[in-house]
């Protein structure tokens, strides 16, 4: 409504931009409509609810569920996992993919294209076409006293590495479009008094990239965050999951409650919603820049 | 770069890691002639390095799939491997009451997408590139749900579709024994309801993609056509539209492969049961699910490996030979 109001006071009425205004706004109720039923469902107690009925007038709205939540499932335990894999996943995969990128975007080599090529495709693949050989592999490697299972399989660092070569592709080709738009000169006259390739890299040519990596930080940040599919089949421990996946099981402990599962679910999402209105702009900036190409 | 003269071919993705990182005497521009030897080794281990990992487990266990989906294997122990030909994909296409069906909704899950969460996310942009107020607030209604999971969006959407206590259901009082609308449940209604949900996805993600694109539309391009006498849909239909050609391509091959994907959503819903088969999904119920036929499994893989190069492979050719000239 105030939209409508301000829209009046600027400009002289114009039927159009209301009416504009009216369908974002009921549109965008209509969108947000299942995350508020899944909070609004949260809020209450499962025993008001089931006597009640859901679509039904609340009598006392409390965060009872959303601790209980926390409490009961150990989520806690749960978000320290996944963050044992999403930050070095993160980190590792902007060194990486900016060291390819780099070699690619400032040297001239016969095989750059072919080589930045298997990395871009490599990402568009679906995971399932990979996933049978690599969940063998994992079983194969023997990691005694490196990871807890002794092997790669059920591991923080089996899910750190495949998070890392899989999303490279994705940065490399992202950086190496960054670094390309850089002037050559620039590292050429460092070149020519004497710096050494790793000095142009880490002292000259990645300060600049900041922008494009804080981009690329968030968006991998929520990519990792997110992930499902790698954690149900390469984890099998339930105490080793990450939260997305672990959500999954408690929800089968807890489906005849469903308003517990809601504030469950919610309480999952917090962590990437905050990321993402706190580094908004970069978020989207990231997802925007694979895609202004091609 | 028009120095570039290597024509570089996607299938020679597979290319082994050592070889990319090797200095080669060629074209001139670039600083390869100021390199010294320890530079060389430096370049050498910065691209071999990611390359070697991307490669061992992206590519090799790709090209794995294949050789597997040839053979039978319970998976214990190497020895018990065995060449079965073509075997797998004759049963695959012939006898798997599942493989069809999932085939079929892959490719219901692509147009679903395609023809309404796109356009939708299109029309939404459009509106909102109208430097309106509040444009921000709006854009974040549309887009909060790509940035929640799709597990946990499976999770908010199953509350939905409830039968006894979703919102749904109790809106249209079909939430009393006799009446119930099984949303999850109904073979025939499941995979409508996650399509929804999906969609709902989509939406906000192309809306973010076509408001990037419609900001490098040039400005003079409209003001001309406003200037002829154009009115709105004139001059989106004929002058803003065929300037979004870059980004309609994304948008396609992006939808694509957020098709052949799709994973995640149906895993949630109902793994996958009476309905909502997809490939992936079969793929998946081969490793965790009890029966390990690696073989069979790596042929439905297969099957996905091809679909999935088919849109790879011509995309990337045309955005890397785009990439040379530039």
């Amino acid at each position: 409504m105030s939209a409508t109001l301000a829209a009046k006071q600027r400009t002289p009425v114009r039927p159009a931009r209301v009416l504009l205004h009216t369908f974002l706004v009921v549109t965008s109720l209509a969108w947000l409509a299942p995350l508020l039923w899944a909070a609004f469902s949260a809020l209450r107690p499962y025993s008001e609810t089931s006597e009640k009925g859901y679509v039904s007038w609340p009598d006392k709205l409390s965060l009872d569920n959303f601790t209980h939540a926390f409490e009961q499932s150990d989520m806690l335990h749960y978000f320290g996992n996944t963050l044992l894999i999403a930050v070095p996943a993160v980190l590792v995969t902007l060194l990486l993919s900016s060291m390819v990128a780099f070699c690619v975007s400032r040297f001239d080599f016969r095989l750059n294209l072919a080589l930045l090529l298997v990395f871009t495709a490599g990402n568009l693949l679906p995971q399932q076409v990979i996933i049978t050989p690599l969940y063998r592999l994992y079983l194969l490697v023997d990691l005694p006293g490196i990871t807890v299972s002794g092997k790669l399989y059920d591991s923080a660092l089996g899910l750190v590495l495949i998070h890392v070569a899989f999303q490279s592709g994705f940065c490399a080709f992202v950086l190496a479009n960054y670094m390309r738009s850089l002037p050559h000169e620039l590292t050429e006259a460092a070149l020519v008094d004497g710096a050494s390739v790793w000095r142009l890299y880490w002292q000259i040519v990645l300060p600049l990239c900041k922008p494009a990596m804080a981009a690329l930080a968030t968006l991998l940040s929520i990519w990792i965050y997110n992930d499902f599919f790698w954690a149900i089949v390469l984890i099998s421990t339930g105490d080793n999951m990450p939260i997305t996946s672990a959500l999954n099981n408690l929800s089968g402990q807890y489906f005849t409650d469903p308003n517990l599962v809601a504030a469950g679910a919610l309480l999952t999402a917090i962590p990437t919603l905050i990321v993402y209105f706190a580094l908004q702009r970069q978020f989207v900036s990231g997802l925007t820049l694979g895609a202004n190409k091609g | 770069m028009s120095s570039e003269t290597t024509t570089t071919i996607p299938q020679a993705a597979a290319e082994p890691p050592s070889g990319p990182a090797t200095p080669k005497k060629r074209a001139p521009q670039g600083h390869r002639r100021l390199l010294t030897r320890r530079d060389r080794i430096t370049l050498g281990l910065m691209a071999g390095v990611p390359t070697v990992l991307h490669v061992a487990l992206v590519w090799v266990t790709a090209l794995a799939s294949i050789a597997l989906a040839f053979t039978s294997w319970d998976g214990i122990g190497f020895g018990s491997i065995t060449w079965v030909g073509l075997d797998n994909f004759k049963q695959l296409f012939s006898d798997n009451p599942q493989f069809w069906p999932a085939v079929q909704h892959n490719v219901i899950w692509f147009v679903v997408l395609i023809l309404i969460p796109t356009p939708f996310g299109l029309f939404l942009a459009v509106q909102l590139d109208k430097r309106i107020r509040f444009s921000r607030v709006y854009q974040t209604a549309f887009f909060l749900p790509v940035v929640v999971s799709l597990a946990v969006t499976g999770f908010v959407w199953q509350l939905v579709y409830n039968p006894d206590t979703g919102l749904i259901n109790s809106l249209v009082g079909a939430n009393e024994p006799g009446h119930y609308i099984d949303w999850i449940g109904d073979p025939d209604l499941n995979l409508w309801a996650v399509l929804v949900a999906a969609s709902w996805r989509h939406a906000g993600y192309m809306m973010i993609l076509y408001l990037a694109g419609l900001k490098s539309v040039d400005p003079a391009l409209r003001e001309a056509s406003a200037l002829d006498g154009a009115n709105e849909w004139q001059t989106f239909r004929n002058v803003v539209f065929p300037t979004l050609r870059p980004t309609n391509t994304v948008v396609l091959v992006v939808t694509i492969i957020e098709a052949l994907r799709a994973f995640d959503l149906v895993f949630v819903f109902n793994k996958g049961a009476q309905g909502t088969e997809l490939l992936s999904i079969l793929v998946t119920n081969n490793i965790i699910g009890e029966s390990s036929r690696i073989g069979y499994g790596s042929a439905i893989a297969v099957v996905l490996l091809v679909i999935s190069l088919a849109v790879i492979v011509p995309y990337l050719i045309a955005t890397f030979r785009k990439e040379r000239r530039a």
